[in-house]
Order: structure tokens, then sequence, then C-alpha cells
């Protein structure tokens, strides 16, 4: 099999919290808990999770954003986390990031050509003004604005738009990697429609790997090859695309699928009850015990961990 | 019997272009108990029309048409017997929890409020009303208590703090504009319930205005599409959702993914209305959807569409509304 474009390895992340007095050793909020993913080139991976579950902290610690606490990511190979800081440097050109607030993450005092062509200058090649304007209003054709936008500003510009030029920026450094954190969550339906299909045509078309991150279940069912369900930092549940949205193993899975309200009024489908749980949660136990309508004793005393259940990894002892 | 009306209600506001009819001639009737949807996408007018049922239009506004609530007309009263309807006939929930709720004042004080305004309690008896409040949204008085400020509480625990406020006064009509945006499924699903629940027990009437078509179709009866300032379709719920005839509401439905995607055969692009919402000022003369329309003709451009009745409780705004083939 190829080599992975990305692995991610045993990754966590400790942030440390405020003390309460002043000789307390600070208290640590773990956010990531041993995560191990594989990203292969061409393939778009979703991330899955409710907010505050450690998915944009992934997110961050594979643009080698933050340093994991322990663990580390190989991008091609090549370890991300030791590695000379001008080197790591010259590497971003390879992965990219479109962030979720297309009104907050474009510097409004530039113009498009500023911000677009910003990311070339971390390139070791250096290019002249006109290379750079060449280059710019090729890739902002590509994503469906004309040449001629180049020197607005952000304001004149729709929220969709906006995004493009977002993907814009992402795309100058032809980048094999693209991190997309809630990309389209602040679109309009129609709007996310035309940026999700320009996404998947830049992907046929220069071979890029997304990784996706989303609350919103259906946007990443029908944009992923493969997805990983989070819950408190750690994978609860990974798979295919398919088989983890038609046939979910863990109890969590289950829940957040059932949660999406159905567009068939007709359909006042099986809700998922409120869970009140018989057992008691140890730091020992399965993370999700509290929330969970299967627990047993066992989930009390041990965590899960992810094992191979039916083609899929769960991590449950009840699937 | 018929509890609210709205008639021909036209708001224009003052923008950088000049004043602009942001809602134009919306109708629509809503009898006790009743759930009504308002969907569209941002800008299309829905959050005004619910600031206008709640008189919280900004003071440079005009209004035109009616709103007749329990056989008077609301618009033309003065701001004092607005004050006595607004909070204790209509509550409202609004869309963001965390910036909707006063940071420097405690959730008891906040909920008692209109208690304190509109019923004209004593101090016991508001406590009374707001632990029993509390009880019902899910927040019971012994584990939480009334001395917490929002930034203790959770997106969900907001949002429940937010219906507690609007509900406080037993309001015959009960708008919610948005009120999940912010949250996550699982807590979404709870919320939901909720409001449907509150609704059920105690015979309020619901708006809710979402984007979201799924949240429309699991809480409401009827529901009005709106686009630009304009109803485009209009409807019991069960009829607009399967059997649409707008070209604009089938485009809004064919452009969400839905859950199941990934049991369809081959990896399909999603439908996309082509262009985007026309901004305020460049709205074109005949139907404002014109331009995005791939039904357009001649006469789309020059008039606009009127109403025209389907059946008893679905009407369309077009000239051209889809037929059963043309979803094909």
């Amino acid at each position: 099999m190829r080599q992975p474009l990305v692995k991610i390895e045993g990754v966590y992340k400790d942030y440390q919290l405020p003390k309460k007095y002043l000789f307390q050793k600070a208290p640590v909020f773990r956010a990531l808990h041993g995560i191990n993913l594989e990203l292969h080139q061409g393939t778009s991976f979703g991330i899955v999770g409710e907010s505050g579950c450690g998915k944009s902290t992934l997110a961050r610690i594979v643009m080698a954003l933050d340093e994991p606490t322990s663990g580390t990511v190989f991008f091609d190979g090549q370890d991300l986390f030791n590695m000379p800081a001008g080197e790591l440097r010259h590497m971003r050109r390879n992965f990219q990031m479109v962030f979720q607030d297309p009104y907050g993450s474009l510097n409004p005092r530039k113009n498009v050509m500023g911000i677009v062509a910003e990311p070339l200058d971390t390139l070791k090649e250096k290019f002249s003004f006109a290379q750079k304007k060449e280059r710019v209003g090729k890739i902002l054709s590509e994503v469906g604005l004309n040449a001629t936008d180049i020197d607005k500003f952000p304001h004149e510009f729709s929220g969709g738009q906006r995004q493009r030029i977002a993907i814009a920026r992402a795309l100058i450094t032809r980048p094999s990697l693209i991190v997309a954190d809630e990309s389209v969550s602040a679109l309009d339906v129609s709007v996310q429609a035309q940026v999700l299909n320009l996404m998947m045509d830049l992907q046929e078309k220069y071979n890029l790997t997304y990784m996706f991150i989303s609350h919103d279940l259906s946007v990443v069912e029908y944009i992923t090859d493969q997805v990983a369900v989070i819950y408190m930092g750690q994978i609860v549940e990974q798979g295919t695309t398919k088989t983890l949205f038609q046939r979910p193993l863990h109890p969590y899975t289950q829940t957040l699928l059932l949660a999406v309200p159905d567009v068939n009024p007709l359909n006042k489908k099986r809700k998922n009850k409120p869970v009140i749980s018989k057992f008691e949660k140890t730091d020992e136990s399965c993370p999700f015990l509290d929330r969970c309508n299967k627990a047993t004793k066992s989930c009390v005393n041990n965590a899960p961990e992810l094992l191979e259940n039916e083609g899929q990894l769960v991590a449950c002892f009840n699937a | 019997m018929t509890l609210l009306q709205v008639q021909d209600l036209c708001v224009t506001l003052n923008t950088a272009h000049g004043p602009q009819e942001v809602i134009s001639h919306i109708n629509f009737s809503m009898d006790a108990g009743e759930k009504l949807g308002i969907v569209g996408e941002s800008g299309c007018g829905k959050s005004i029309t619910a600031l206008a049922l709640m008189s919280l239009l900004p003071l440079d506004s005009q209004t035109k048409g009616k709103i007749i609530l329990g056989g008077q007309d609301i618009l033309k009263l003065d701001s004092r017997k607005i004050c006595s309807i607004r909070g204790n006939r209509i509550g409202m929930i609004f869309q963001e929890p965390m910036t909707a709720l006063n940071p420097v004042k405690q959730i008891g004080a906040q909920i008692s409020e209109s208690i304190y305004l509109h019923l004209k309690l004593n101090r016991k008896q508001t406590l009374e009303r707001v632990t029993e409040l509390m009880d019902k949204v899910g927040l019971p008085v012994s584990r939480f208590g009334l001395n917490l400020y929002p930034h203790q509480l959770s997106g969900g625990q907001r949002q429940r703090v937010m219906i507690a406020m609007a509900i406080a006064c037993n309001p015959d009509i009960l708008i919610a504009d948005e009120p999940t945006t912010a949250l996550d499924v699982t807590v979404q699903e709870q919320i939901l319930d909720l409001i449907r629940e509150l609704a059920d027990s105690s015979g309020m009437a619901l708006i809710m205005i979402s984007h979201d078509l799924g949240v429309i179709a699991q809480t409401t009866q009827s529901v009005m599409v709106m686009y630009t300032g304009n109803s485009v379709e209009m409807g019991s719920t069960v009829d607009v959702f399967q059997n649409m005839l707008h070209p604009y509401t089938y485009g809004l439905f064919s452009a969400i993914p839905h859950v199941g995607s990934s049991a369809l055969p081959g990896r399909k692009r999603l439908s996309s209305i082509p262009g985007q919402v026309p901004e305020l000022h460049l709205r074109p003369e005949g139907c404002n959807f014109v331009d995005r329309c791939s039904r357009a003709s001649k006469m789309c451009k020059a008039k606009k569409p009127m109403a025209t009745r389907v059946s008893d409780h679905h009407q369309v705004w077009c000239y051209h509304p889809l037929s059963r083939e043309d979803k094909r």
C-alpha cells in the first residue's frame, strides 16, 4: 500500500488551565487523547463531533500551528515537529487551511491581490509582481471569480465569494493537503452547495487531499470518503463514509445520526430518548458512559480501545 | 379562531442606498396553537417579519399594512400599549443565546423581569413562577441556582433560559428566530423537543424561523418560503415539502446534502442555484428570482407574479410553477 500523505501518530494535547491556588500544580485539560489517523493522497477525510470535542485542536496540530504534548504528525514521511523552523516554513506550502468565518479570516485592509498572493512569499522561489499577478488571476478564475476582482477589497464580496477567495489563497501554493475547518458552515444553503461543488471539482483537478472538519453530518457524508467520529478527544468510530453512515456501530454515532432533523415532514421518526445513566463515571470508564443507553458494567472500569469490527474501527464493548 | 392576521405587511428600512422595501406584501394568518414555519436564506426578510410582529424595528423604518392580534392592529398602537403586548402576549426566542442574555445579570433576575412588568406579582409569587419556569425548561432550581450568570451555562442551557424568559407570561404566540442554529445536533434535538412540548401543552401558537428545512419539517404544520422580502410559496408543511411548486423552493431543497446520500451510487454533484441573492437595491423589476431561475420568461421580467392558489392550503407566487415531471 502507498505511503499515507499525512500520518498522525499517537497525538495527545493537554492545555493548562488556570491555577486556583498559588502553589497548586496547574490543572490540565486533555483536548486530544491518543489520535491515530492516516490520510491518503486524493481522498477526503471527515472529522465529526460536537463543539469542544477537539476537532479544531486536531486541525491546528495537523497544520503545525500547535505542538502536540506527545505524539507527532508525519507529512509525506517527514516529521513536522522535528525539523528546523525554516524548513517547516517551506513545508507549509504543501498544507493550507480554509477557515470557518469568511468575514473574520480575510484582512479587510488588503485587496484580493494582497490576500491571495501572500502565501507565495513563503516559497523558496521569488516572484516578480507581474508573475504574482498572473498567478493570482489564474487561480481566481479557477475558483469562479473574475480576474478583474483582483483590486477589490473583501467588503465588496458576499459570504460565498469570500470563501472562494479563502480557497484561492489556500490553493495558490499548489498544496497537496487542504484542511477545511467548518468551511461551509457559515454559508447559506444554496451558496454552500456551490462551494462544496467547487471543492470537489478542484479535488479532481489537482488530486487534492481534504481534511474536512464539520459538525454538519450531511455535508460530511456528502463530501468525504472516510470519517472519524471524535468524542471528548478520542476517536470513537472510524471507517469509510458509506459503511459508517449506513451502519453506525458506536452508540454516539447512532445518537448523532438520529438527532439530524428529517426533511420529510411525514417521517416522524424514532428519536433519541434522554439517557439516565445507571453508572457512576470514573477516570477509567468509557468517556461516553454517562450518555450511553447501552452501557454495561464493563464500561465503568475500563475504557474501550479502538478495535476493528466488521471493517470499521469502533471503541465500544457493546457495538 | 384567528389569533393573528398579517395583512399586506411592507417594511421599508433606510440603507446606504436609500430607503429599501425589505419586506413586501406579506400575508398570513394563524389560529391559536398553530405552528407556522418561515424559511429562507439570510437577507430574505424572515427576521424582519419577526421583529415587525414584536414592534422592535428601528425607529426610522416605515411600516405599511396591518398586524391584527386579537382584534386590534398593533401597528397603530402607541409605544406604551405595545409594551403591554411585547413579552406578554408575544414572546420571542432570539438566535444567539450567547449575546441575547445580559452577561452582568443573574439568570433568575432576567427571567423575572417580564413577570414583574406584566403579571404584577409580588416578590414571593415571582420567585415561585421563576422556579416553575426553570423546572419546565429542564433547569431544576435545585441544580441550577437562580444566582448563576449566563457565562456559567453551556449554549444549550442558555437557550433554555431564553425559552423560560419567552414563555414567562404565557404568551399567545411564541416566536423562535433560529433558536438552534448555534447549537450541536444533539442539543438542537432537545431544544426543539422542548419548544414543541411547551407549545403543545399550553396551546401557544409557534412561529419557527429557520434556514434549516429539516427543523421546519419536524416542528411546523404550515410553512412560508421567503425570498428577498417576498413570500414565494406558502401552504401546509406536508403539501409544500411533498409537492413544491416554486423553482426557488425546489432549488433550495435540492441544494442541501441529505443524510443517506452515501447510499446512492456514484459521487454526484449537488444541484446548486446559480448566481447569488441580489442586493436590496439591485433587485430586478419583475420577479425577484428571475435572474437565477431556469424557467424565467418575458412575463417574469416585466411584472411581479401574484399568488396562485393551487389548493386550499397551498399557494405559490410564480407564473411557471413546477409540475411533477419537472422534478424528476
